[in-house]
Protein backbone atom coordinates (compact mmCIF):
# COMPACT_ATOMS: atom_id res chain seq x y z
CA UNK A 1 0.00 0.00 0.00
CA UNK A 2 0.96 3.68 -0.26
CA UNK A 3 0.34 5.38 2.86
CA UNK A 4 -2.06 8.34 3.03
CA UNK A 5 -1.96 11.28 0.14
CA UNK A 6 -2.34 14.52 1.16
CA UNK A 7 -5.69 15.70 1.45
CA UNK A 8 -6.24 18.63 -1.70
CA UNK A 9 -5.81 22.14 -0.64
CA UNK A 10 -5.36 25.08 -2.39
CA UNK A 11 -2.55 26.30 0.19
CA UNK A 12 -0.35 23.14 -0.26
CA UNK A 13 3.29 23.37 0.22
CA UNK A 14 5.43 23.62 -2.94
CA UNK A 15 6.99 20.39 -3.87
CA UNK A 16 10.96 19.49 -2.91
CA UNK A 17 13.23 16.91 -3.81
CA UNK A 18 11.92 15.27 -0.51
CA UNK A 19 8.45 14.82 -1.71
CA UNK A 20 7.22 11.75 -2.57
CA UNK A 21 4.75 11.89 -5.50
CA UNK A 22 2.84 9.06 -6.91
CA UNK A 23 -0.17 8.77 -9.13
CA UNK A 24 -3.65 8.97 -7.81
CA UNK A 25 -5.69 5.70 -8.25
CA UNK A 26 -7.92 8.28 -11.15
CA UNK A 27 -4.71 8.95 -12.97
CA UNK A 28 -3.56 6.09 -14.83
CA UNK A 29 -0.54 5.68 -16.78
CA UNK A 30 -1.54 3.27 -19.58
CA UNK A 31 0.29 1.45 -22.69
CA UNK A 32 -1.65 1.94 -26.12
CA UNK A 33 -0.40 -0.63 -28.30
CA UNK A 34 -2.97 0.44 -30.66
CA UNK A 35 -1.27 4.01 -31.16
CA UNK A 36 2.06 3.03 -29.45
CA UNK A 37 2.46 5.09 -26.87
CA UNK A 38 1.89 5.74 -23.19
CA UNK A 39 -0.74 8.12 -22.35
CA UNK A 40 -2.45 9.37 -18.93
CA UNK A 41 -6.20 8.08 -18.38
CA UNK A 42 -7.61 10.83 -16.36
CA UNK A 43 -11.55 11.63 -15.63
CA UNK A 44 -13.13 12.78 -19.48
CA UNK A 45 -9.60 13.28 -21.24
CA UNK A 46 -7.21 11.63 -22.19
CA UNK A 47 -3.08 13.14 -21.48
CA UNK A 48 -0.66 12.28 -24.08
CA UNK A 49 3.01 12.72 -21.95
CA UNK A 50 6.53 12.96 -23.84
CA UNK A 51 9.09 10.51 -23.42
CA UNK A 52 10.92 12.29 -20.48
CA UNK A 53 7.05 12.63 -18.89
CA UNK A 54 6.67 9.33 -19.27
CA UNK A 55 10.06 8.25 -17.76
CA UNK A 56 9.09 10.46 -14.48
CA UNK A 57 5.77 9.18 -14.10
CA UNK A 58 6.86 5.62 -13.92
CA UNK A 59 9.51 6.12 -11.20
CA UNK A 60 6.64 8.20 -9.37
CA UNK A 61 6.22 5.01 -6.86
CA UNK A 62 5.28 7.27 -3.64
CA UNK A 63 8.41 5.56 -2.18
CA UNK A 64 11.03 7.69 -4.32
CA UNK A 65 11.41 11.41 -3.46
CA UNK A 66 11.90 13.69 -6.24
CA UNK A 67 15.54 14.13 -5.07
CA UNK A 68 16.00 9.95 -6.09
CA UNK A 69 13.95 10.53 -9.19
CA UNK A 70 16.47 13.38 -10.20
CA UNK A 71 19.52 11.33 -8.76
CA UNK A 72 18.35 8.86 -11.19
CA UNK A 73 17.61 10.57 -14.42
CA UNK A 74 21.02 12.28 -13.85
CA UNK A 75 22.97 9.68 -13.83
CA UNK A 76 21.14 7.91 -17.02
CA UNK A 77 21.51 10.64 -19.06
CA UNK A 78 24.54 11.97 -17.74
CA UNK A 79 23.26 15.45 -17.28
CA UNK A 80 23.21 18.73 -14.91
CA UNK A 81 21.50 17.67 -12.23
CA UNK A 82 20.09 21.32 -11.29
CA UNK A 83 18.58 21.80 -14.64
CA UNK A 84 16.54 18.29 -14.73
CA UNK A 85 15.64 18.44 -10.96
CA UNK A 86 13.96 21.69 -11.94
CA UNK A 87 12.11 20.94 -14.85
CA UNK A 88 10.99 17.48 -12.77
CA UNK A 89 9.25 19.48 -10.16
CA UNK A 90 7.98 22.06 -12.86
CA UNK A 91 6.59 19.13 -14.41
CA UNK A 92 4.72 17.47 -11.80
CA UNK A 93 3.45 20.63 -10.09
CA UNK A 94 1.73 20.93 -13.55
CA UNK A 95 0.08 17.88 -12.69
CA UNK A 96 -0.52 18.25 -9.05
CA UNK A 97 -2.52 21.54 -9.64
CA UNK A 98 -4.52 19.72 -11.68
CA UNK A 99 -5.47 16.72 -9.21
CA UNK A 100 -3.75 14.34 -11.18
CA UNK A 101 -0.60 13.94 -8.69
CA UNK A 102 -0.46 13.36 -5.03
CA UNK A 103 2.31 13.28 -2.31
CA UNK A 104 2.55 10.71 0.49
CA UNK A 105 3.11 11.71 3.84
CA UNK A 106 5.87 10.41 6.05
CA UNK A 107 8.44 7.81 5.31
CA UNK B 1 12.79 18.77 -21.28
CA UNK B 2 10.82 21.95 -21.92
CA UNK B 3 7.39 20.86 -23.55
CA UNK B 4 7.18 17.94 -21.04
CA UNK B 5 3.37 17.51 -20.57
CA UNK B 6 1.34 18.10 -23.56
CA UNK B 7 -1.53 18.09 -23.25
CA UNK B 8 -3.94 17.15 -25.85
CA UNK B 9 -7.62 16.43 -26.35
CA UNK B 10 -8.83 13.42 -27.01
CA UNK B 11 -9.30 14.88 -31.08
CA UNK B 12 -5.71 14.12 -31.41
CA UNK B 13 -5.97 10.76 -30.94
CA UNK B 14 -9.09 10.03 -33.11
CA UNK B 15 -6.10 10.54 -35.91
CA UNK B 16 -8.46 11.87 -38.54
CA UNK B 17 -8.06 13.47 -41.89
CA UNK B 18 -11.18 16.08 -42.57
CA UNK B 19 -9.85 17.06 -45.70
CA UNK B 20 -9.95 13.56 -47.81
CA UNK B 21 -12.91 12.33 -49.75
CA UNK B 22 -15.09 11.04 -46.73
CA UNK B 23 -15.32 7.49 -48.20
CA UNK B 24 -11.66 7.20 -48.37
CA UNK B 25 -10.68 8.17 -45.03
CA UNK B 26 -10.22 5.17 -42.57
CA UNK B 27 -11.95 7.21 -38.99
CA UNK B 28 -9.53 6.39 -36.16
CA UNK B 29 -11.49 4.41 -33.35
CA UNK B 30 -12.80 7.20 -30.87
CA UNK B 31 -10.94 7.32 -27.15
CA UNK B 32 -13.89 6.80 -25.55
CA UNK B 33 -17.59 5.23 -25.79
CA UNK B 34 -20.18 5.46 -24.27
CA UNK B 35 -22.55 2.13 -23.09
CA UNK B 36 -26.28 2.54 -22.48
CA UNK B 37 -26.21 -0.53 -19.77
CA UNK B 38 -29.83 -0.62 -19.93
CA UNK B 39 -32.73 2.01 -19.78
CA UNK B 40 -34.28 0.78 -17.05
CA UNK B 41 -33.78 4.22 -14.32
CA UNK B 42 -35.77 4.81 -11.04
CA UNK B 43 -35.83 8.68 -11.89
CA UNK B 44 -38.07 10.01 -14.51
CA UNK B 45 -36.41 12.95 -15.76
CA UNK B 46 -38.31 14.81 -18.24
CA UNK B 47 -35.43 16.06 -20.31
CA UNK B 48 -34.06 12.66 -20.19
CA UNK B 49 -31.68 11.85 -23.89
CA UNK B 50 -32.64 8.38 -23.72
CA UNK B 51 -35.53 7.66 -26.68
CA UNK B 52 -38.85 7.56 -26.42
CA UNK B 53 -39.06 4.10 -27.50
CA UNK B 54 -37.64 2.95 -24.64
CA UNK B 55 -35.50 -0.84 -24.86
CA UNK B 56 -37.33 -3.49 -22.35
CA UNK B 57 -34.54 -5.56 -19.89
CA UNK B 58 -35.23 -8.65 -21.91
CA UNK B 59 -33.44 -7.34 -25.12
CA UNK B 60 -30.69 -5.82 -22.96
CA UNK B 61 -26.73 -7.27 -23.89
CA UNK B 62 -26.58 -10.32 -21.51
CA UNK B 63 -23.27 -10.08 -18.99
CA UNK B 64 -20.79 -12.00 -21.33
CA UNK B 65 -22.02 -9.94 -24.36
CA UNK B 66 -21.01 -6.70 -22.56
CA UNK B 67 -17.53 -8.14 -21.82
CA UNK B 68 -17.04 -9.66 -25.17
CA UNK B 69 -18.07 -5.58 -26.29
CA UNK B 70 -15.75 -4.36 -24.04
CA UNK B 71 -12.81 -6.36 -24.70
CA UNK B 72 -12.95 -5.63 -28.83
CA UNK B 73 -13.43 -2.49 -27.70
CA UNK B 74 -10.04 -2.01 -25.79
CA UNK B 75 -8.39 -4.22 -28.53
CA UNK B 76 -9.75 -1.83 -31.06
CA UNK B 77 -7.63 1.44 -28.96
CA UNK B 78 -11.15 2.38 -26.90
CA UNK B 79 -9.53 4.36 -23.95
CA UNK B 80 -12.45 5.12 -21.67
CA UNK B 81 -15.58 3.30 -20.99
CA UNK B 82 -18.47 5.38 -19.72
CA UNK B 83 -20.96 3.08 -18.04
CA UNK B 84 -24.00 4.94 -18.85
CA UNK B 85 -27.65 3.89 -18.98
CA UNK B 86 -30.67 4.67 -18.39
CA UNK B 87 -29.32 4.06 -14.62
CA UNK B 88 -26.63 1.24 -15.09
CA UNK B 89 -26.57 0.59 -11.24
CA UNK B 90 -30.02 -1.35 -12.46
CA UNK B 91 -27.88 -3.97 -13.68
CA UNK B 92 -26.90 -6.75 -10.70
CA UNK B 93 -23.97 -7.44 -13.17
CA UNK B 94 -22.65 -3.66 -12.85
CA UNK B 95 -19.49 -4.71 -10.43
CA UNK B 96 -18.40 -7.42 -12.21
CA UNK B 97 -18.22 -5.67 -15.72
CA UNK B 98 -16.82 -2.97 -14.27
CA UNK B 99 -13.76 -5.32 -13.13
CA UNK B 100 -13.67 -6.47 -16.53
CA UNK B 101 -13.72 -3.41 -17.74
CA UNK B 102 -10.30 -2.66 -15.54
CA UNK B 103 -9.00 -5.95 -16.24
CA UNK B 104 -9.16 -5.46 -20.16
CA UNK B 105 -7.37 -1.96 -19.64
CA UNK B 106 -9.95 0.38 -20.03
CA UNK B 107 -10.25 3.40 -17.71
CA UNK B 108 -13.93 3.22 -16.08
CA UNK B 109 -16.49 6.21 -15.85
CA UNK B 110 -19.80 5.44 -14.14
CA UNK B 111 -22.66 7.93 -15.17
CA UNK B 112 -25.23 7.16 -12.55
CA UNK B 113 -28.55 8.77 -10.98
CA UNK B 114 -26.47 7.49 -7.83
CA UNK B 115 -29.99 7.17 -5.74
CA UNK B 116 -29.38 3.11 -5.92
CA UNK B 117 -26.07 2.99 -3.97
CA UNK B 118 -25.68 1.99 -0.90
CA UNK B 119 -22.18 2.27 1.17
CA UNK B 120 -21.70 -1.47 0.44
CA UNK B 121 -22.02 -1.37 -3.44
CA UNK B 122 -19.79 2.16 -3.25
CA UNK B 123 -17.19 0.29 -2.21
CA UNK B 124 -17.28 -2.59 -4.32
CA UNK B 125 -17.75 -0.73 -7.59
CA UNK B 126 -14.17 1.16 -6.01
CA UNK B 127 -12.51 -2.20 -5.29
CA UNK B 128 -13.48 -3.48 -8.48
CA UNK B 129 -11.46 -1.20 -9.83
CA UNK B 130 -14.01 2.19 -11.01
CA UNK B 131 -12.20 5.33 -11.62
CA UNK B 132 -14.35 8.21 -12.09
CA UNK B 133 -18.11 8.10 -11.01
CA UNK B 134 -20.51 11.24 -12.55
CA UNK B 135 -23.84 12.03 -10.34
CA UNK B 136 -26.72 14.14 -11.75
CA UNK B 137 -28.74 16.21 -9.57
CA UNK B 138 -31.52 18.28 -10.71
CA UNK B 139 -31.74 20.64 -8.41
CA UNK B 140 -30.07 22.15 -5.15
CA UNK B 141 -32.85 20.92 -2.91
CA UNK B 142 -35.19 18.41 -2.32
CA UNK B 143 -38.27 20.48 -3.20
CA UNK B 144 -37.27 21.50 -6.71
CA UNK B 145 -35.01 18.72 -7.55
CA UNK B 146 -37.46 15.24 -6.30
CA UNK B 147 -40.19 16.70 -8.47
CA UNK B 148 -38.21 16.98 -11.76
CA UNK B 149 -36.56 13.04 -10.83
CA UNK B 150 -39.80 12.20 -10.52
CA UNK B 151 -38.70 10.44 -7.48
CA UNK B 152 -39.09 10.95 -3.90
CA UNK B 153 -35.71 11.46 -1.40
CA UNK B 154 -33.58 11.55 -4.68
CA UNK B 155 -31.98 14.44 -3.90
CA UNK B 156 -31.12 13.71 -0.36
CA UNK B 157 -29.79 9.98 -1.35
CA UNK B 158 -27.52 11.65 -4.19
CA UNK B 159 -26.01 13.80 -1.78
CA UNK B 160 -25.31 10.94 0.75
CA UNK B 161 -23.74 9.04 -2.44
CA UNK B 162 -21.44 11.25 -3.72
CA UNK B 163 -20.11 11.64 -0.58
CA UNK B 164 -19.69 7.91 -0.36
CA UNK B 165 -18.02 7.92 -3.74
CA UNK B 166 -15.33 10.80 -2.07
CA UNK B 167 -14.84 8.84 0.96
CA UNK B 168 -13.93 5.60 -1.56
CA UNK B 169 -11.32 8.08 -3.14
CA UNK B 170 -13.10 8.43 -6.32
CA UNK B 171 -13.00 11.97 -8.26
CA UNK B 172 -16.62 13.24 -8.49
CA UNK B 173 -18.21 15.39 -11.30
CA UNK B 174 -22.15 16.69 -10.88
CA UNK B 175 -23.99 16.94 -13.91
CA UNK B 176 -26.90 19.49 -13.62
CA UNK B 177 -29.34 19.72 -16.81
CA UNK B 178 -30.65 22.98 -16.67
CA UNK B 179 -33.96 24.50 -17.50
CA UNK B 180 -36.28 27.02 -17.15
CA UNK B 181 -37.82 25.32 -13.90
CA UNK B 182 -34.37 25.09 -11.83
CA UNK B 183 -31.97 27.72 -13.11
CA UNK B 184 -32.66 30.02 -10.23
CA UNK B 185 -31.05 26.88 -8.20
CA UNK B 186 -27.88 27.54 -10.21
CA UNK B 187 -25.98 29.32 -7.83
CA UNK B 188 -26.56 26.83 -5.22
CA UNK B 189 -25.87 23.91 -7.28
CA UNK B 190 -22.34 25.61 -8.01
CA UNK B 191 -22.06 25.68 -4.06
CA UNK B 192 -23.36 22.41 -3.48
CA UNK B 193 -20.49 20.74 -6.27
CA UNK B 194 -17.98 23.05 -4.02
CA UNK B 195 -18.72 21.44 -0.57
CA UNK B 196 -19.51 18.05 -2.12
CA UNK B 197 -15.48 18.40 -3.27
CA UNK B 198 -16.58 17.74 -7.02
CA UNK B 199 -13.62 18.61 -9.46
CA UNK B 200 -15.67 19.15 -12.26
CA UNK B 201 -19.50 20.50 -12.28
CA UNK B 202 -21.08 20.08 -16.00
CA UNK B 203 -23.91 22.57 -16.48
CA UNK B 204 -25.97 21.48 -19.29
CA UNK B 205 -28.71 23.16 -20.77
CA UNK B 206 -31.49 20.89 -22.07
CA UNK B 207 -31.17 19.76 -25.46
CA UNK B 208 -34.42 19.54 -26.97
CA UNK B 209 -35.01 15.59 -29.03
CA UNK B 210 -36.41 13.19 -27.53
CA UNK B 211 -37.79 13.16 -23.97
CA UNK B 212 -37.53 17.39 -23.91
CA UNK B 213 -38.83 17.76 -27.13
CA UNK B 214 -42.60 16.32 -25.31
CA UNK B 215 -41.62 18.49 -22.52
CA UNK B 216 -40.16 21.47 -24.27
CA UNK B 217 -43.15 23.88 -23.23
CA UNK B 218 -42.12 23.14 -19.69
CA UNK B 219 -38.62 23.33 -19.89
CA UNK B 220 -37.67 26.33 -22.23
CA UNK B 221 -35.78 29.04 -20.67
CA UNK B 222 -36.10 32.67 -21.40
CA UNK B 223 -33.40 34.75 -23.07
CA UNK B 224 -32.72 36.56 -19.74
CA UNK B 225 -32.72 33.68 -17.54
CA UNK B 226 -29.92 32.61 -20.15
CA UNK B 227 -27.79 35.54 -20.33
CA UNK B 228 -27.75 35.46 -16.38
CA UNK B 229 -26.90 31.85 -16.18
CA UNK B 230 -23.78 32.59 -18.86
CA UNK B 231 -22.96 35.75 -16.84
CA UNK B 232 -22.79 33.22 -13.75
CA UNK B 233 -21.07 30.62 -14.99
CA UNK B 234 -18.48 32.83 -16.17
CA UNK B 235 -17.61 34.73 -12.46
CA UNK B 236 -17.91 31.53 -11.06
CA UNK B 237 -15.10 29.63 -12.95
CA UNK B 238 -12.78 32.91 -12.01
CA UNK B 239 -13.71 32.78 -8.49
CA UNK B 240 -13.42 28.60 -8.27
CA UNK B 241 -10.50 28.71 -10.69
CA UNK B 242 -8.19 25.59 -8.96
CA UNK B 243 -10.82 23.99 -7.16
CA UNK B 244 -13.88 23.58 -9.82
CA UNK B 245 -13.68 22.99 -13.22
CA UNK B 246 -17.26 23.89 -14.90
CA UNK B 247 -18.43 23.10 -18.37
CA UNK B 248 -20.89 24.63 -20.09
CA UNK B 249 -23.61 23.44 -22.85
CA UNK B 250 -25.53 26.88 -23.96
CA UNK B 251 -29.21 25.59 -25.89
CA UNK B 252 -28.86 26.07 -29.42
CA UNK B 253 -31.92 27.54 -29.88
CA UNK B 254 -30.70 31.45 -28.57
CA UNK B 255 -27.24 30.03 -30.43
CA UNK B 256 -26.21 31.82 -33.95
CA UNK B 257 -25.00 29.03 -35.04
CA UNK B 258 -25.21 25.06 -34.08
CA UNK B 259 -23.24 23.40 -31.71
CA UNK B 260 -20.60 20.56 -33.55
CA UNK B 261 -22.83 17.90 -32.34
CA UNK B 262 -20.89 14.77 -31.60
CA UNK B 263 -17.82 16.30 -32.78
CA UNK B 264 -19.57 15.46 -36.08
CA UNK B 265 -21.84 12.99 -36.79
CA UNK B 266 -19.57 9.81 -37.03
CA UNK B 267 -16.07 11.57 -36.18
CA UNK B 268 -15.61 11.06 -32.47
CA UNK B 269 -18.08 9.46 -31.01
CA UNK B 270 -20.47 6.28 -31.02
CA UNK B 271 -22.34 5.31 -28.52
CA UNK B 272 -23.69 1.27 -27.85
CA UNK B 273 -27.40 0.99 -26.49
CA UNK B 274 -29.10 -1.44 -23.49
CA UNK B 275 -29.37 -4.24 -27.06
CA UNK B 276 -26.12 -3.64 -28.64
CA UNK B 277 -26.99 -1.30 -31.40
CA UNK B 278 -23.88 0.99 -32.66
CA UNK B 279 -25.50 4.58 -32.86
CA UNK B 280 -23.54 7.76 -33.38
CA UNK B 281 -25.22 9.77 -31.04
CA UNK B 282 -27.52 8.61 -28.06
CA UNK B 283 -30.45 10.22 -29.77
CA UNK B 284 -29.47 8.67 -33.23
CA UNK B 285 -32.50 6.12 -32.95
CA UNK B 286 -34.88 9.53 -32.45
CA UNK B 287 -34.38 9.62 -36.67
CA UNK B 288 -36.81 7.56 -38.40
CA UNK B 289 -35.86 5.47 -41.17
CA UNK B 290 -32.27 4.79 -40.26
CA UNK B 291 -30.66 1.14 -39.40
CA UNK B 292 -28.46 0.64 -37.24
CA UNK B 293 -25.74 -2.15 -37.05
CA UNK B 294 -25.69 -4.20 -33.47
CA UNK B 295 -22.90 -6.02 -31.71
CA UNK B 296 -24.72 -9.11 -31.82
CA UNK B 297 -24.59 -9.71 -35.53
CA UNK B 298 -21.48 -10.64 -37.38
CA UNK B 299 -19.81 -7.69 -37.94
CA UNK B 300 -16.62 -6.87 -35.45
CA UNK B 301 -17.29 -3.01 -33.83
CA UNK B 302 -14.75 -1.75 -36.07
CA UNK B 303 -16.10 -2.38 -38.95
CA UNK B 304 -19.36 -0.77 -38.45
CA UNK B 305 -17.76 2.39 -37.31
CA UNK B 306 -16.08 2.50 -40.34
CA UNK B 307 -18.89 1.49 -42.62
CA UNK B 308 -22.20 0.60 -41.16
CA UNK B 309 -24.77 3.03 -42.92
CA UNK B 310 -25.79 4.64 -40.12
CA UNK B 311 -22.51 6.08 -39.97
CA UNK B 312 -21.83 7.07 -43.57
CA UNK B 313 -24.85 8.84 -43.88
CA UNK B 314 -24.36 11.94 -42.18
CA UNK B 315 -20.86 11.41 -41.89
CA UNK B 316 -18.19 14.46 -43.62
CA UNK B 317 -19.79 17.61 -45.94
CA UNK B 318 -21.13 15.13 -48.60
CA UNK B 319 -24.71 15.23 -47.95
CA UNK B 320 -25.29 18.42 -46.91
CA UNK B 321 -27.37 21.01 -48.38
CA UNK B 322 -27.15 24.39 -48.66
CA UNK B 323 -26.97 26.81 -46.73
CA UNK B 324 -23.83 24.36 -45.30
CA UNK B 325 -23.03 22.83 -48.73
CA UNK B 326 -20.97 26.42 -49.33
CA UNK B 327 -20.51 27.33 -45.77
CA UNK B 328 -17.24 28.53 -44.16
CA UNK B 329 -18.45 26.84 -41.28
CA UNK B 330 -19.24 23.50 -42.80
CA UNK B 331 -16.26 21.85 -41.06
CA UNK B 332 -16.27 23.40 -38.00
CA UNK B 333 -19.97 22.55 -36.49
CA UNK B 334 -20.65 19.64 -39.31
CA UNK B 335 -23.99 21.59 -39.89
CA UNK B 336 -25.10 20.97 -36.44
CA UNK B 337 -27.20 17.95 -34.93
CA UNK B 338 -29.43 15.86 -37.03
CA UNK B 339 -31.53 14.66 -34.24
CA UNK B 340 -32.58 18.29 -33.92
CA UNK B 341 -32.88 18.76 -37.30
CA UNK B 342 -34.89 15.51 -37.48
CA UNK B 343 -37.00 16.40 -34.83
CA UNK B 344 -37.98 20.23 -36.06
CA UNK B 345 -37.67 19.43 -39.88
CA UNK B 346 -38.84 16.09 -40.19
CA UNK B 347 -35.66 15.31 -42.36
CA UNK B 348 -32.08 14.81 -40.40
CA UNK B 349 -30.42 15.75 -44.01
CA UNK B 350 -31.29 19.86 -43.49
CA UNK B 351 -29.48 22.27 -41.95
CA UNK B 352 -29.82 22.37 -38.09
CA UNK B 353 -32.52 25.23 -37.24
CA UNK B 354 -30.32 25.94 -34.73
CA UNK B 355 -28.87 27.95 -37.03
CA UNK B 356 -29.05 31.58 -38.10
CA UNK B 357 -28.27 30.33 -41.95
CA UNK B 358 -31.55 27.89 -41.86
CA UNK B 359 -34.70 28.77 -43.09
CA UNK B 360 -36.47 27.73 -39.96
CA UNK B 361 -34.33 29.74 -37.52
CA UNK B 362 -36.30 32.60 -36.74
CA UNK B 363 -39.51 30.55 -36.82
CA UNK B 364 -37.77 28.30 -33.94
CA UNK B 365 -36.42 31.38 -32.23
CA UNK B 366 -39.79 32.72 -31.81
CA UNK B 367 -41.20 29.08 -30.62
CA UNK B 368 -38.66 28.93 -28.04
CA UNK B 369 -39.98 32.62 -26.77
CA UNK B 370 -43.16 31.98 -27.00
CA UNK B 371 -43.14 28.31 -25.05
CA UNK B 372 -40.34 30.23 -22.58
CA UNK B 373 -43.18 32.62 -21.42
CA UNK B 374 -45.99 30.11 -21.00
CA UNK B 375 -46.29 29.14 -17.30
CA UNK B 376 -46.71 25.30 -18.46
CA UNK B 377 -45.11 23.69 -15.32
CA UNK B 378 -46.07 19.65 -15.40
CA UNK B 379 -44.32 17.25 -16.99
CA UNK B 380 -44.57 14.22 -19.26
CA UNK B 381 -42.28 12.00 -17.04
CA UNK B 382 -40.04 9.58 -18.91
CA UNK B 383 -41.56 5.92 -17.90
CA UNK B 384 -42.46 2.62 -19.38
CA UNK B 385 -46.02 3.95 -19.36
CA UNK B 386 -45.36 7.14 -21.03
CA UNK B 387 -42.64 5.89 -23.41
CA UNK B 388 -43.70 4.85 -26.93
CA UNK B 389 -44.10 1.39 -27.80
CA UNK B 390 -41.68 0.05 -30.32
CA UNK B 391 -42.74 0.40 -34.06
CA UNK B 392 -45.19 3.07 -32.73
CA UNK B 393 -45.50 6.49 -33.87
CA UNK B 394 -44.44 9.56 -31.52
CA UNK B 395 -46.51 11.81 -30.87
S1 LIG C 1 -31.91 11.53 -17.32
FE1 LIG C 1 -33.02 10.97 -15.47
S2 LIG C 1 -34.55 9.49 -16.21
FE2 LIG C 1 -33.02 9.65 -17.84
S3 LIG C 1 -31.58 8.01 -17.39
FE3 LIG C 1 -30.79 9.86 -16.39
S4 LIG C 1 -31.58 9.78 -14.29
FE4 LIG C 1 -32.79 8.33 -15.51
S1 LIG D 1 -25.00 26.90 -42.63
FE1 LIG D 1 -24.51 24.86 -41.90
S2 LIG D 1 -22.28 24.81 -41.82
FE2 LIG D 1 -22.88 26.99 -41.96
S3 LIG D 1 -22.97 27.70 -39.85
FE3 LIG D 1 -25.03 27.00 -40.40
S4 LIG D 1 -25.13 24.85 -39.76
FE4 LIG D 1 -22.97 25.44 -39.77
Amino acid sequence: MLGTAEAMTDERPPLTEASRPVLPRYARLHYDKVRQRHVLLVPERVLVPDDTAIEILQLCDGKRTIGDIVDLLAAKYVADRDLIGGDVIVMLEDLRGRDFLVVVEGD
Amino acid sequence: MDDILRDDPMDTLRLLDSTAPITHVDFGIPAAVLAEMTHRCPLQCPYCSNPVELERSSAELTTEEWKKVMTELAELGVLQFHFSGGEPTVRKDIVELVRHARAVGLYTNLITSAVMLTEAKVKELADAGLDHAQVSFQGAESGVADRIAGFKDAHKKKLQAAKWLKDAGLPLTVNAVMHRQNLHQLPDIIEMAVSLGASRLEVANVQYYGWALKNRAALMPTVEQLDATTKLVEESRERLKGKLVIDYVIPDYYAERPKKCMGGWGRQFFNISPSGKVLPCHAAESITGLEFDSVRGNKSIAWIWQNSDAFQKYRGTGWMPEPCKSCDFREIDWGGCRCQAFALTGDAGNTDPACHLSPLHDKIFKLAQTEAATDVREFKYRNYANATPKGGEAN
